[in-house]
């Protein structure tokens, strides 16, 4: 098979710690190092670290930057301040989502975003588009970075041995330039799992040497590595979306439950916004709902959602809650049954009984 | 890899092993549970129930995939590995001893023969 998929910086050093490579978003990436569960367990109790180098990387620079990101953006870039994260989406006229991203704002007129792999080139067309009217310098710096994620309850303590830096003052949701090992990052108390901890933007080439720092000061404290595996069995574990699952072209940030990153408080006029407010006033059609199955078998994405013997609706996610020991889901249903307690998933001709669940599906704090 | 010499194998990645008179026991072999990855489900046949060679008797999940299961061999399921309901984990753990699935009775005693041996096995997992 001729694959011309990318490699991180990391790929001899995943390959070499036992990394299980698959293709994923056009990457070669650890799917698993040990084992999803033992990595997964290892982050909620210890710490994992995850080489997502394969995240797209963009600068958004000059006198209109914060003009133009708010034109393009559902969230409020002016309410930020330099060294503050913002978790938003970026959607059509339709309200359909192009990617959901991270803003860092390293002052007014200078931000770096933080783009999903699968849709980097997508966003970064549309993004040019939209820019053509606005004074502003656009460049996709994906391959200027590796990114590690570096979480869980002891990541913090590993951290404060490497990191010249009083990371008492690192509040979440803010980020700083700093050196972690000897080596230069931009620290970010950001993160996927919904741990406590940071995904740290490398140069390239430091990559390498900067897992090689983390992986021998964490693993007394029981850090192990991580792979995408468990990265997405803790998200969904936390209840966060993944692009092409809760939400994607034409899921909308209302049926997805987003509305939290959907600022509507000012006139601001952004993309998506007309067709988001009609939504939200005749109400979506269909809404994202989060579920627990009682049972071990995995309700698997595409797997039709039922209620009395009708279809309404179908399974955008699923996994296996290691913490749990069960397996638990998202789907996509008939925004009227989104509060109804007897939906069922088809499997084999028979329907398996399935309980609404209010995401996190576990205590979590992030911030703590 | 681990490959038992006394075992007999299918292509589908399953062992039969002959515990007594027509019966086997029969599991998935450490290749399979290797590349399924943490088992998270199995869903077995009843006792009682009768299959085909080549029938589809059950499933494994893993986080990563769900697979069929399929009948080496023709014969009627005596017992079940209840254990596993609760620990299908056993079958990562110890795919050829208490990761056993199930025990047939063999409609005919010398069909285990035409399985692959261990070799044969061994060599078709490089393939």
């Amino acid at each position: 098979m001729i694959t011309t998929a990318q490699r991180t910086p990391l790929f001899e050093f995943n390959q070499a710690h036992g990394g299980r490579m698959v293709e994923f978003a056009g990457w070669e990436m650890p799917v698993q190092y040990e084992g999803i569960v033992v990595e997964h367990k290892a982050t909620r109790a210890a710490a994992g670290l995850f080489d997502v180098s394969h995240m797209g990387e963009a600068t958004v620079q000059g006198p209109q930057a914060e003009e133009f990101l708010n034109s393009v953006l559902t969230n409020d870039v002016s309410q930020m301040d330099d060294g503050k994260a913002l978790y938003s989406l970026m959607c059509y006229l339709t309200g359909g989502v192009v990617d959901d991203l991270l803003v860092y704002r390293k002052s007014k007129d200078s931000y770096l975003l933080c783009l999903n792999a699968s849709n980097t080139e997508k966003d970064m067309a549309w993004l040019r588009q939209e820019a053509a009217a606005f004074d502003v310098d656009l460049e996709d710096v994906s391959k200027n970075y590796g990114l590690l994620a570096l979480q869980g309850p002891k990541s913090f303590q590993i951290l404060a041995r490497l990191a010249e830096l009083d990371l008492g003052k690192l509040a979440y949701y803010r980020f700083v330039e700093g050196k972690v090992g000897g080596v230069d990052c931009l620290i970010s108390r950001t993160g996927y799992t919904g741990e406590k901890g940071v995904e740290l933007f490398v140069g390239w080439d430091d990559t390498e040497r900067l897992a090689e720092i983390l992986l021998r000061e964490g693993s007394p404290d029981g850090l192990v590595l991580a792979g995408l595996g468990a990265r997405d069995s803790l998200r969904l574990e936390a209840g966060y979306s993944l692009y092409g699952h809760e939400i994607d072209e034409e899921i909308s940030p209302v049926q997805a439950g987003l509305m939290w990153t959907v600022n509507l408080k000012t006139e601001r006029n952004f993309i998506g916004r007309q067709a988001i407010e009609a939504e939200q006033l005749v109400g979506p059609r269909r809404r994202i709902v989060f579920f627990r199955t009682g049972g071990r078998q995995i309700a698997r994405p595409g797997t039709e959602v039922v209620f009395e013997g009708e279809t309404v609706g179908k399974v955008v996610s699923g996994t296996f809650s290691p913490i749990l020991n069960e397996a638990i889901g998202s789907a996509l249903v008939d925004a009227k049954l989104a509060r109804c307690d007897a939906l069922e998933v088809a499997r084999r001709g028979k329907g398996t009984p399935i309980r609404r669940a209010k995401p996190p599906f576990l205590p979590l704090n992030p911030q703590g | 890899m681990s490959i038992p010499s006394d075992l007999k194998y299918t292509k589908e990645h399953e062992w039969l092993k002959v515990v007594a008179d027509g019966q086997a026991l029969i599991g998935i072999t450490d290749f399979a549970q290797s590349s399924l990855g943490d088992i998270t489900f199995v869903e077995m046949p009843e006792v009682g129930d009768t299959f085909a060679a080549g029938d589809t008797f059950g499933v494994v999940e893993s986080v990563k995939a769900a697979s069929d299961l399929f009948m080496p061999v023709e014969g009627e399921v005596v017992e079940v590995n209840e254990a596993l309901e609760d620990a299908p984990e056993t079958l990562n753990e110890s795919p050829y001893e208490a990761g056993w699935i199930l025990k047939l009775k063999l409609s005919d005693p010398s069909s285990a023969e035409e399985l692959l041996e261990a070799g044969a096995y061994e060599a078709f997992t490089k393939e």
